[in-house]
C-alpha cells in the first residue's frame, strides 16, 4: 500500500523524478491530486477490506473470534489450526483435490484443443478454411439452453463421471479466435521458412508459433483455469455423489447454506475451532490461487481481452 | 520427425505449379483440390477435435430442442436419446401453456427489471472507472490499482456471494457492528425487496473492474498529438474529455452496449441460483433460473426446454435488433454489414 500512496502525494517535483505531465498539460492542484488519491485508495479498500477481514478471521483462535463477536478485523495471534483441521483429510481435502485435479487435467485439454484448433484455422485460404471458421462461430449466436445439454451427458452417460466436469464446458470459441488472431500475426517468413527445411505443421506449431505467442497462450491458460476452479453449476447437476464434488460446492454448502463439515463436529463440540473459522479458511483456499496467479499474467490481459475482437 | 519421414514427405508432396502462388497462402488461381488436401490435411485435422466438442456439446443439443415439442418422459427409457426417440409428440401444446403460466410472466419481468438495474447502474461504472484510472500518470499506481480491481473477476460466484453474505448478511460485519452499538442488525442477504440491487452491486464488485480494461485500452489508443493540440487552442481539461476522449469511447461504449442489450435474457444465472433460497423464488426467479427448476429439479423437460426456446430466439433478436440500431447510429456493432 505504500506504493500506491507514495504515487499519490502530488505532482513530480521536476528534478527529482522527472516529469510525468506534458509541458502542454495544466498542473492539477495539490487538492485535487488529494482527492483522487483518496477515492482510489477506497475504491481498493472496497475490494481488499472484505478479504481482509476474511483471511483475518480464518487465522484467528476461538478466543479471539469471540471477543469480536464474529468477524475480525484487528488480528490478535494467529493460528493455522483451522487449516490444520480441514487439510489433514475429510470432506474439504478431498474436494480441494477433485478441484485442483479437475483444474489442471481440464486446463491442459481446453488449451491442447484450443491451440489446435485455433492454428489450424490461422491460414486463410487453405482447403475447408471457411466452413470450419465458420462452425465455430455459429456456436457464439446460439446457446443449445440448459434442458439439452443436460440431456445429452446424461444420455452419453457422463453424469457421476468427473468428464461432466471438463467436457461440456472444455471449449470457449472467443478463446480460440484469440489465439488464433495471434498465430495469424506470428511473421510468416519463419512459418515459411521452417516448412522449406521440412518442419509439418505440428513441428512448426509447437517449436514456432507457440513460443512466439507465449504471452496469448498465459492469459488464455489463465481464463481457463479459473472457469475450471470456479465452476460448481455443471457439479451441482452432473455429480451426485457428495464425495466428489468440487470445492467450491462444498463451500456452498459450508458457508452459504451453513452446513457443518463432517467429520470435524468433534473439534468444534470440543471449543477446539470456531465454525466460523472453518467457513473462512475453505473460502481462503478458494480464492488463494486466483489472487496469486493472476497478477502475474495481468500484463498481457489486454492482448487477450482485445486481439480477438478486432480480428475475430 | 526423423529425417527420413521429412524427406517422404517432401517427395510425396506434389509441387504446385510456381506461377499460381502469390505471396503468402492465398492461391491466386484455384490449386487442385488434391494438393490443396495435402497440403492442408495437417491443419483440418488440427481442428478436429473441437470441431468433435462442439458438434456434441453445442449442435447436438441444439437438435435436442425436440423435447419441447413432445411430452417428454426420462423413465419411459434408461438412455436421454432413446428416451427422447420414444417420448411422444405433443406439438405446440406446451407454448401455449407458456401464455397462461403467471411464473413465467413473472420471472420475464424480474429478468428485465435486473437487467435494466444493470444498465443503468452497472454499465457506468466501468468507463468512469477506466477515466478515473487513466487520470493518474504514474504507471506504478496504475498498475497497481488495476491489479487490485481485476483481482474480483477471477473469484468464482460462490466465493463473491459468500464474501457479501459475511459483508452484509444478518451475522455478517455490518450487522455485528451495528448490534455492538446497541443498534438493530440488518441482513440484505434475505430482504426480498432489495435483491436486484444486491445483485447488481455484486455484479459490479465482480466485474465492474474488470470491465475497465476495455475502455483503458481505447484510451491509450488516441494519439496524444490531439490531445497537445487542443491545448494549444486554449481547451482546458474538461473541454478535451468532452471533444476527445468521451469520442474515443463511443465505438467501444456502442459495442459493449449492443453486447449488453443481446444478453438482457441471460442476466446472472449462477449468481441468482446460489441467492435464490435466501429471499424466494417471487423476488429472484429469472428465465435461467426458471428453466432450471421447471426442468433439472422438477423434471418438467418439455416445458423448460421450450421456455428456454422462446428466451434464445428472443435474445438473438435482441442482438440483431441492438446491432442494427448501432449500425444505423453510424457505429459497428458486433458484426459488419
Amino acid at each position: 500500500m505504500s506504493s500506491l500512496l507514495s504515487g499519490l502525494t502530488g505532482p513530480a517535483r521536476p528534478g527529482t523524478r522527472g516529469r510525468l505531465r506534458p509541458v502542454w498539460e495544466e498542473e492539477p492542484s495539490r487538492a485535487g491530486l488529494a482527492s483522487k488519491g483518496v477515492v482510489l485508495v477506497l475504491v481498493c479498500l472496497g475490494v481488499l477490506f472484505p478479504l481482509w477481514v476474511v483471511i483475518v478471521t480464518s487465522l484467528s483462535s476461538v478466543k479471539t473470534i469471540t471477543e469480536a463477536g464474529g468477524l475480525v478485523v484487528v488480528p490478535r495471534g494467529i493460528t493455522f489450526v483451522a487449516y490444520q483441521e480441514l487439510l489433514s483429510g475429510g470432506q474439504v481435502t478431498r474436494a480441494t483435490l477433485v478441484s485442483v485435479c479437475v483444474t489442471v487435467a481440464g486446463t491442459l485439454f481446453s488449451m491442447a484443443v484450443s491451440v489446435m484448433c485455433a492454428y489450424g484455422l490461422s491460414r486463410t485460404g487453405s482447403l475447408l478454411h471457411r466452413p470450419l471458421l465458420m462452425f465455430l462461430l455459429a456456436t457464439m449466436f446460439f446457446g443449445a439452453g440448459l434442458i439439452p445439454t443436460y440431456l445429452v451427458v446424461q444420455g452419453l452417460g457422463l453424469t457421476d463421471s468427473y468428464l461432466a466436469l471438463i467436457l461440456p464446458s472444455a471449449l470457449n470459441v472467443f478463446n480460440i479466435l484469440v489465439l488464433r488472431a495471434f498465430f495469424m500475426s506470428t511473421a510468416q517468413e519463419l512459418i515459411e521458412s521452417a516448412r522449406i527445411d521440412g518442419a509439418g505443421d505440428f513441428r512448426i506449431l509447437w517449436q514456432i508459433v507457440m513460443p512466439l505467442s507465449r504471452a496469448v497462450i498465459a492469459v488464455i491458460t489463465l481464463f481457463y483455469a479459473v472457469g475450471y476452479w470456479s465452476a460448481w453449476f455443471n457439479a451441482s447437476i452432473y455429480i451426485s455423489d457428495p464425495e466428489m464434488l468440487p470445492l467450491q460446492n462444498v463451500m456452498n454448502q459450508l458457508v452459504l447454506k451453513q452446513e457443518r463439515p463432517t467429520g470435524l463436529a468433534q473439534v468444534i463440540n470440543t471449543g477446539h475451532l470456531s465454525p466460523l473459522a472453518i467457513q473462512m479458511a475453505v473460502m481462503v483456499l478458494a480464492l488463494i490461487p486466483v489472487a496469486v496467479l493472476s497478477p502475474f499474467v495481468q500484463k498481457h490481459f489486454k492482448q487477450g481481452m482485445l486481439t480477438g475482437a478486432v480480428k475475430g | 520427425m526423423s529425417l527420413s519421414t521429412q524427406d517422404r514427405r517432401a517427395r510425396d508432396t506434389p509441387k504446385p505449379p510456381v506461377t499460381t502462388r502469390a505471396a503468402g497462402d492465398r492461391p491466386v488461381a484455384k490449386l487442385p483440390l488434391r494438393y490443396r488436401l495435402r497440403r492442408d490435411r495437417t491443419l483440418i485435422l488440427m481442428t478436429l477435435p473441437a470441431v468433435a466438442l462442439l458438434l456434441v456439446f453445442a449442435y447436438v443439443p441444439l437438435a435436442g430442442n425436440v423435447v419441447a415439442f413432445q411430452d417428454y418422459d426420462p423413465y419411459i427409457a434408461d438412455n436421454a436419446f432413446e428416451a427422447i426417440s420414444q417420448s411422444p409428440w405433443v406439438g405446440f401444446e406446451w407454448f401455449q401453456q407458456m401464455v397462461n403460466d403467471r411464473l413465467f410472466w413473472s420471472a420475464l419481468r424480474n429478468t428485465l427489471v435486473i437487467f435494466l438495474l444493470q444498465l443503468t447502474l452497472f454499465f457506468p461504472v466501468p468507463v468512469l472507472l477506466a477515466l478515473f484510472i487513466n487520470s493518474f500518470v504514474r504507471p506504478r499506481v496504475r498498475a497497481v490499482a488495476q491489479a487490485i480491481l481485476y483481482l474480483p473477476h477471477f473469484f468464482s460466484w460462490v466465493l463473491v456471494v459468500t464474501v457479501f453474505q459475511q459483508m452484509f448478511g444478518g451475522a455478517g460485519l455490518i450487522a455485528q457492528t451495528l448490534r455492538e452499538h446497541g443498534h438493530e442488525g440488518f441482513d440484505l442477504m434475505t430482504d426480498p425487496g432489495l435483491f436486484k440491487f444486491l445483485i447488481t452491486f455484486e455484479m459490479i464488485w465482480k466485474d465492474a473492474g474488470w470491465g475497465v480494461i476495455v475502455f483503458l485500452a481505447a484510451l491509450a489508443s488516441v494519439s496524444p498529438d490531439l490531445y497537445e493540440a487542443s491545448a494549444m487552442d486554449g481547451a482546458n481539461r474538461w473541454r478535451r474529455m468532452w471533444h476527445i476522449t468521451l469520442p474515443a469511447l463511443r465505438p467501444v461504449v456502442a459495442l459493449l452496449l449492443v453486447l449488453q442489450v443481446g444478453n438482457a435474457l441471460t442476466v446472472g444465472f449462477e449468481q441468482i441460483l446460489l441467492q435464490r433460497t435466501a429471499v424466494g423464488p417471487g423476488a429472484s426467479e429469472v428465465l435461467d433460473t426458471y428453466v432450471w427448476n421447471v426442468g433439472i429439479t422438477n423434471g418438467g423437460f418439455s416445458y423448460a426446454a421450450a421456455v428456454g426456446i422462446v428466451k434464445g430466439i428472443f435474445g438473438l433478436l435482441l442482438v440483431l435488433g441492438a446491432n442494427k440500431i448501432a449500425h444505423l447510429m453510424g457505429e459497428q456493432g458486433v458484426y459488419k454489414k
